[in-house]
Parts: C-alpha cells; sequence; structure tokens
C-alpha cells in the first residue's frame, strides 16, 4: 500500500467507523455517554481531516493530479459486464471538497456538542450527522456514478431526519417529509441518468465516462439526443438537491432542524451537492450549447427569485436560505459559462461564509447591536435604487410574489399534490365499492369482527 | 435401507406440529409453533448452506414418485421461508397470541415448503391449492365472509387446473388456450391488478401475522418460475410483465395515501412484489438475476417491517395513518428497525436490497428506458411512503401512557437478527448476486429461454 493509499483509507475510513458504532449502539439500544459520542465524532473527523491533509501533502510533493483509491468490485457480475465499482478519486475538484468538508463537519460539530449537550436527541443527531459526512465524502470523491448515489442517498436520509430532529412537534416532521419528497424526485431523476449514461457509454468510472485523465479536463462522446436526455435529468437532480428553482421551496422548510444542522447542510454542505454533480459532470455540459443555455437560464432565475425572497423573510434562517439559493445559482451560471475553477472557488468561499452566519444567526441582535454601538449609529437599511422606480402596486405585487416564495410550493401543492392524492383516494374509492360488491354477503359481519379486535386491544 | 431425504423431511417437521396442535397432544400452542419452525430453521439452514444434493427419497423409492427437487434457484428459498414463519411466531406477543392460529401457521409452513422443494407439475398445483385452505379457515373462523376469497383463489385454482390440464394436451402452447389460464392464475396469486382485491379483503380480515406469511413467501412469483417460464411464450411473459409494472406503479401511489397501517402494508407489499416479477418475466440472465435477488431482499425486508408494524399493532391498535403516535420515545430500537427494514426494501445504500434494486433497474433500462424511469418512479413513492408511515407512528406527537411499551426480548432477538442480515446482504452483496445469476442462468438454459452454457446475453 502506498503512503497516498495509506492517507486515503485513513480519511475513508475512519468517518465509516464512526458512523458504524454509533449505528450500531443505536440499533442496539445501548447508546454511548455524550462524551463518548463527542469523542467518536471528533476522532473520526480529526483522523479523516489528517487523511485529507496527508493526500494533499504527497499530491503536492510528487505533482500528481489524480490518485485513485481503488477497493474493487462491490458486485460484479462478469459475463453481463454488470460492475459496482468502489473507487475514490482524489483530484482538483474532490480534493478541495473533502477538505472544507472536515474543517466545517469538525467546527460544526463541536459547536453542536455544546448547543445540544444534554438534549434527549443528541446520540440520534450525532448518527445524523456522522451519516452526513459518510455520505457526503462517498459523494464528493465517488469515482464512479453509482459510487456517487450511494453518497447522495446517504446525504438525503440525514438531512430529512435531521430537519425533522424535534420530531414531538408536527412541523419539523411534516416539512422534514417535504424535503425528503422533492430529495426523492431528485434520486430519481439521477438514479435514472447514471443508468442511462451508464447504458450508452458502458463505463461507470467518470474518468473512463469522459476519457480524460483528470478533472476538469475530458470529453463525452454521445449522441445530441443523449447528451440532452442525461444533461437534463442530471439537471434536475442538482436543483432538487440544490434547492434551485422550482425546488427552492424546500430551504426554508428545512431550517426546522437544529441550529448546528442548518449550517452545515443548508448553508455549507449539502446545498452545494447538486453543483458538485454539475461541476464533475461538466464534460458532458460542454458539449451542448443549448444545456450551457438552460443551465445558465435555471441559475440566472433561482439567483434573481432568492435574492428577491431573501430581502423580504421575516425570520432570519430563512432569509440566510434564499441568500445561499441566490449564490448557488449564481454558481450555475459560472459552471454554465465554463468557469469552473472560479465556481469551485465560489463554492468554498460561501460554504464558510454562510456557515458563520447561521452559526451566529441565534444571536444576531445582540451582534447588531454591537455593530451599531460600534460605529456609533444606525446599520443603513436603503433599498435598490430600481425599486423606487416601480409604481406602489408593483412594488407592493413584488414583495407579495416574494414573501410568498414565489408561490412555489402553493404551485407544486395544487398542481402535483392534490391531484395525485385525488387520483389516488379515487381509486381507492372505487376499490372500496368493488369490495363491498363482491363481499356483500359479510362485509357488515367482518366489520363487527374488527370493531371488536380494536375495542379489544384498545381496553 | 433408503437413505433418509432431508429435503422430504424438512416440510414434515411443521406437519407434525401442526398434527401435535390439533390433536391436542400439547397445549402449549406458542412453544410448539417455537421450536418447531425454531428446528424447521436450522434444518433449512444447513441444508442450504451444506449444499446437500435432494436424493431419491422415500416416496421415489415407495411409490415411484421423484416429487423432490432442490436446485440453485429453491436453495435460498427453503431458509429464508423458514426464516419469515420463524420470526413471525417469535414476535407474535401481547393479545396477538390469543388470535394468532399457531396451527394455521405450521400447516401453511409445511404447504409453502413442499412447494418449493418440488418442481414436479401435478404435485406443485396440489400443493398450491392446499395451499390457500389456512386462510380460508382463518377468516372463518373469525367470522368474516369468505366470499370475495373463495371468488379468486377458486378462479386461480380453476385457471391453474385448467391450463395445466391444456398445456399437456398440446404440441403448441403458444396458440393454446392454456397459456391464458395459467397467466391468470399467476396474476391472481401475486394479486397483480386488477386481481389485488382479495389480498386487501385478506390484510382486512385475517389476523396480520398469517396475512404476512401468506404473501411473503411470494409464491406467484414462485409459480411463475416453474409452471409459466418454461412454457408460456414471450408475448405472455411481456403480459405479466407489463401488469406487474402497472401493479408496481399503482400500488405505490395508493401505499402513499392509504390511511390505514394493514392498507398500507399490502399496498407496499403488492408493489415490490410485482417489482420481483417484472425482472423474473424479461426472461433475460441479468433481469432474472435482478428478480431474484428482489425477491430474497424483499422476503426478508418486508417480512421485517411487516412484523415491526405487527408488533407496533399489538400495542397500540390498529394504526391509523391520519394521525401522529410519536411513540419513538417508548420505542427507540423498534423505530431504528422499521426504518432500517423499510429503506432496505426500498433499496438504500447499505442495505439488502441496494443491489438488488440497482440491478433490476439497471436490467429494465437497458430493455426501455421509459419502463426503467416507471420503476425509479415506484420505487420513489414507495421511499416517500416509507418515510411518511415512519413520521406518522414514531413521531409529530408526543404519546403517553401508563403501558410499558418497550421491545420484548424475543422481538429484540428477532430485531437484532434480521437487522444483521439485512445489513451484512447490503454491505456483503456478491455472494448473493452471484448465487442469484447463476440460478437464472440455470434456469433459462433448463427452460430452453437461452442456448446451453451461453455466458448470458449482452445488453
Amino acid at each position: 500500500m502506498s503512503l497516498v493509499q495509506y492517507f486515503a483509507s485513513m480519511l475513508v475510513g475512519a468517518p465509516v467507523i464512526g458512523f458504524v458504532m454509533l449505528g450500531l449502539s443505536g440499533l442496539l439500544h445501548r447508546p454511548f455517554s455524550e462524551l463518548v459520542v463527542d469523542r467518536i465524532a471528533k476522532i473520526s473527523v480529526g483522523v479523516g481531516l489528517v487523511g485529507a491533509l496527508g493526500v494533499l501533502g504527497v499530491m503536492m510533493w510528487s505533482g500528481h493530479t489524480l490518485e485513485v483509491l481503488d477497493l474493487g468490485n462491490f458486485v460484479e457480475i462478469g459475463t453481463e459486464h454488470f460492475h459496482f465499482h468502489l473507487e475514490f478519486l482524489f483530484d482538483r475538484l474532490s480534493l478541495p471538497m473533502v477538505l472544507m468538508t472536515f474543517v466545517l463537519v469538525g467546527v460544526i460539530g463541536s459547536f453542536a456538542n455544546i448547543y445540544l449537550a444534554g438534549d434527549a436527541g443528541y446520540h440520534r443527531f450525532f448518527l445524523a450527522f456522522s451519516m452526513f459526512l459518510v455520505g457526503l465524502l462517498f459523494a464528493f470523491l465517488a469515482g464512479t456514478i453509482e459510487t456517487l448515489f450511494f453518497g447522495w442517498e446517504l446525504v438525503g436520509l440525514s438531512s430529512a431526519l435531521l430537519i425533522a430532529y424535534f420530531h414531538e412537534r408536527k412541523a419539523p416532521v411534516e416539512n422534514g417529509l417535504w424535503v425528503w419528497g422533492v430529495y426523492r424526485i431528485a434520486d430519481g431523476a439521477f438514479l435514472m441518468a447514471a443508468l442511462m449514461l451508464h447504458h450508452l457509454t458502458g463505463e461507470g468510472e467518470f474518468m473512463r465516462m469522459v476519457s480524460s485523465t483528470a478533472w476538469p479536463e475530458g470529453v463525452v462522446r454521445m449522441d445530441t439526443w443523449s447528451t440532452w436526455v442525461v444533461g437534463v435529468l442530471l439537471l434536475v437532480a442538482a436543483a432538487g438537491k440544490s434547492g434551485l428553482v422550482p425546488f427552492s421551496g424546500w430551504l426554508p422548510r428545512a431550517m426546522e432542524g437544529p441550529t448546528p444542522s442548518s449550517a452545515v447542510f443548508y448553508g455549507a454542505l449539502s446545498i452545494h451537492l447538486g453543483v458538485y454533480l454539475l461541476l464533475r459532470m461538466g464534460p458532458l455540459y460542454a458539449e451542448s450549447v443549448g444545456l450551457r443555455v438552460l443551465m445558465f437560464s435555471l441559475g440566472m432565475v433561482s439567483a434573481i427569485f432568492a435574492a428577491m425572497a431573501s430581502r423580504v423573510q421575516t425570520d432570519v434562517k430563512s432569509a440566510l436560505a434564499f441568500a445561499s439559493v441566490c449564490q448557488v445559482g449564481i454558481i450555475v451560471m459560472e459552471i454554465a459559462l465554463g468557469l469552473w475553477y472560479v465556481a469551485l472557488v465560489h463554492i468554498i468561499g460561501h460554504a464558510f461564509l454562510r456557515s458563520l452566519q447561521l452559526l451566529r444567526a441565534p444571536t444576531l441582535l445582540r451582534d447588531y447591536r454591537a455593530l451599531e454601538n460600534a460605529i456609533g449609529g444606525r446599520l443603513a437599511s436603503g433599498e435598490p435604487f430600481w425599486v423606487s422606480q416601480l409604481s406602489a402596486q408593483r412594488q407592493m405585487q413584488w414583495y407579495r410574489f416574494a414573501l410568498e416564495r414565489g408561490y412555489m410550493d402553493a404551485l407544486i401543492e395544487g398542481w402535483v399534490l392534490r391531484p395525485f392524492v385525488r387520483f389516488f383516494r379515487v381509486c381507492e374509492r372505487i376499490e372500496n365499492q368493488w369490495l363491498q360488491r363482491l363481499d356483500a354477503v359479510g362485509g357488515e359481519k367482518a366489520k363487527d369482527v374488527l370493531d371488536t379486535e380494536r375495542k379489544r386491544v384498545s381496553e | 435401507m433408503t437413505e433418509v431425504n432431508w429435503f422430504e423431511v424438512l416440510p414434515l417437521l411443521p406437519l407434525i406440529g401442526f398434527l401435535v396442535l390439533r390433536l391436542k397432544l400439547l397445549s402449549a400452542a406458542r412453544e410448539v409453533g417455537l421450536i418447531v419452525s425454531g428446528v424447521t430453521l436450522l434444518l433449512a439452514t444447513f441444508l442450504y448452506l451444506s449444499g446437500v444434493v435432494a436424493g431419491p427419497g422415500w416416496f421415489g423409492s415407495w411409490w415411484g414418485w421423484n416429487l423432490v427437487h432442490v436446485d440453485e434457484f429453491s436453495g435460498p428459498l427453503l431458509p429464508l421461508t423458514a426464516l419469515i414463519y420463524f420470526v413471525t411466531l417469535l414476535a407474535t406477543v401481547g393479545h396477538k397470541t390469543q388470535q394468532f392460529s399457531y396451527a394455521g401457521a405450521l400447516l401453511s409452513e409445511c404447504l409453502t415448503l413442499a412447494t418449493m422443494t418440488t418442481d414436479t407439475s401435478w404435485w406443485m398445483i396440489v400443493l398450491l391449492s392446499l395451499g390457500v385452505l389456512p386462510m380460508w379457515f382463518e377468516i372463518r373462523s373469525r367470522g368474516g365472509s369468505t366470499r370475495l376469497y373463495e371468488l379468486h383463489q377458486g378462479l386461480f385454482v380453476v385457471c391453474l387446473l385448467l391450463g395445466w390440464w391444456l398445456a399437456e394436451r398440446s404440441s403448441q402452447p403458444s396458440l393454446n388456450v392454456s397459456v391464458v389460464f395459467l397467466t391468470i392464475a399467476v396474476l391472481i396469486r401475486s394479486g397483480a391488478f386488477p386481481f389485488h382485491l382479495w389480498r386487501i379483503d385478506m390484510f382486512e380480515k385475517g389476523t396480520f401475522g398469517s396475512s404476512i406469511l401468506m404473501v411473503s413467501p411470494m409464491l406467484g412469483a414462485y409459480l411463475c418460475m416453474r409452471l409459466v417460464l418454461p412454457t408460456e411464450p414471450d408475448w405472455a411473459l411481456h403480459a405479466i410483465s407489463g401488469l406487474s409494472l402497472a401493479t408496481a406503479v399503482y400500488a405505490s401511489g395508493m401505499a402513499l395515501v392509504q390511511r390505514d397501517g394493514r392498507r398500507f402494508f399490502c399496498y407496499l407489499f403488492l408493489s415490490h412484489s410485482s417489482l420481483v416479477l417484472v425482472g423474473l418475466e424479461m426472461a433475460t440472465p441479468i433481469g432474472l438475476a435482478a428478480g431474484l435477488s428482489m425477491w430474497l431482499s424483499v422476503g426478508l425486508a418486508l417480512t421485517s417491517y411487516g412484523i415491526t408494524l405487527r408488533c407496533i399493532e399489538a400495542r397500540v391498535g390498529r394504526i391509523d395513518l391520519d394521525r401522529y403516535y410519536g411513540l419513538y420515545a417508548h420505542m427507540p430500537t423498534m423505530a431504528a428497525f422499521f426504518l432500517l427494514t423499510g429503506l432496505a426494501s426500498v433499496g438504500f445504500p447499505c442495505t439488502i436490497g441496494f443491489i438488488a434494486g440497482e440491478l433490476l433497474t439497471e436490467s429494465v433500462v437497458a430493455y426501455s428506458p421509459i419502463v426503467g424511469s416507471l420503476v425509479v418512479v415506484a420505487t420513489m413513492l414507495n421511499g416517500i411512503a416509507v418515510l411518511r408511515v415512519y413520521f406518522r407512528v414514531f413521531t409529530g406527537a408526543s404519546h403517553s401512557t401508563t403501558i410499558p411499551m418497550r421491545s420484548l426480548l424475543e422481538e429484540r432477538v428477532a430485531i437484532v437478527a434480521l437487522s444483521l442480515l439485512i445489513v451484512l446482504g447490503g454491505v456483503y452483496p456478491q455472494p448473493g448476486v452471484e448465487s442469484r445469476y447463476r440460478a437464472a442462468v440455470h434456469l433459462l438454459e433448463n427452460y430452453h429461454r437461452i442456448p446451453m452454457q451461453s455466458g448470458g446475453v449482452e445488453h
């Protein structure tokens, strides 16, 4: 085993072991004490960070721009050319993302250790948190599209569970389910895209798929139609995961979770997973001007909408959530323009800034007061010049549009959810009618039996 | 002296247990049931792991009937079926012990295992026909109307007998009406739309445990593999596949809007068992391998899921999904297991269903991307439904009770054993997938759907 592989194994292995330990203790109903949980979290992040720095150091020293940790085939059916290859890539895209992940997860983990100390859900939080870390590492380091999907799913579940962290109240749970629903749509689109890519190119490994030695070089050889189908599916997946239009509505809902998870998920890391996917698949989008125009438009619409929405939100976490979407929209525009390194730097800068803002959110008023005391006056609260150009009626219309978050959730609820539920309720009614018709003889008697059983149980 | 054929002994063990209980030789029904099903499980596991080959046996030497046949395909299904019966009996606690028929369960186990240890058509048809009786007796003994059940199962038996009788007398099965009869028989037994109403009726009127035992071994799929695949033309397979796919999507939608726990489980299982059939009816090595892998994962994961739901029902009565129960604080282990099994059924990473789901989607996308997208839609909806029910049952409220609700020792044993199987199957899937692929190739070669000694079909 070479030195870089040794470090890479540390990087991947430590968080996985931490997650397994916390998971087993939960499943066996032998929860660790808070001290032990904290130690496990710190050691897994610390060892992982050392591994990441080690890989970086070796790569800088050797001058290599790509290192691979090949764990072989997870599953293989040789004669069918089916294989699930576990391979981790360390390149100019994944390594900065991984380093950023360890730093932010470490900082926010320490913050959460104090913030949630003594809370009944302390263990549950850190279990979901470690699942999130593993998922994110798998997604960022994935050398194959299947591995990326593997990590992508773990991130989705941990997000939903952390949003529903305060689970004795209805609202966080309902919001968690909403976010899970959006994530499942994104997952579905991603899975379809991954399998179509696999099917069309015959490859699952990114490097072979884009015929390149290291990111960002490469070219995907597919016909125009296939490129469009896969490109659009990936765009839907990225939009769902990164909260772009029309899925932006889930982001403020996600703020129901505890502040540390809001910071790490929706301010810093999780929200960038979608744009990371677009960056990784950059060579695919480089093939089609039409797709890039579509991507640019999506980013622009999202950025403009989120900029408006963030200005009128009545709570600080929602305002920050939309501010994040605005930045992500701009990052998407940068990717569409081919400015991939700019996008990468933007992601990292934005992640750190937003995490800090979200962690400071509970003390916002105190911070404002301190600032005003320091400058000896009120902070400026001007409005953009173009707002004054609009009539009062127009201003009110736009204000309502932004305050209601573009009516996006209402539209999804009205056009997708309600028709869906109504359709299946009608089906249910028809089924019930048939059940009664076919079972007319003993329907009442059976009902009596059920009622008796229910009564007995409640007694 | 005739050598003991242990595969003949296997179904005889539960038969002996049934007779002991029916003749009232022992009164401790639960203990007898547990011991007999436990020994059956141990024997089935030993036979599978030691690779014992089915010999001629007593029936062969006495009457010249070589009824026992166990191959690569049915080998792992025997321990799986025995496990399903054992854990269902083990997790029968509280007031459920008074309602559940242990004798009926043992008779059902005997018939199911006997069906799975034969490929002699007429014997299988007799066993499958007898297999509908335990549930019929149970519904009758509970005072429910059996009309709907009789209509469906009567039609099933008639179609099965008629179909096979005609098939044996025809030289051109593709033009024969027998194909239609056998196809209808498979569709009814599998509960494919529009023949699924008997399952809803059964879950309503029968005990939850017996209903789980009736559907979990997936005898409709077994019938399909043994009787339909060897004889029916491609169009019939495509018809079953198409209807199964429609059922999978429909049932996943219905599962999402259900208001009753049992009905929800019924639709969730229906959706998954239909996906199994979609894979099996592809009649390609990889498609069949996907279907067979999914058979194992769904059998294990959803049976565990159903048993958990039943344990919860034993504590709070019939589960109304319109309200939040908030049981997490009272049964955290059960909650974790419920989530794990639900996610395993929808193919979440690190669980037994992950690779099975990937294989299925991959094989279906290779066949047709549109069909593949429908499989993805069904999986996506099932995923949302699983988390919705988790949230409804375990979160969203604060449940106060004076009765201790913690999981009992028997339940915890079942939970830990099943969790280990689900996770081990997920992190080390190669042996399972390899075995299922070999079984698929073996079946297709034997039934002349691919040339002998073929390495498989390229996709």
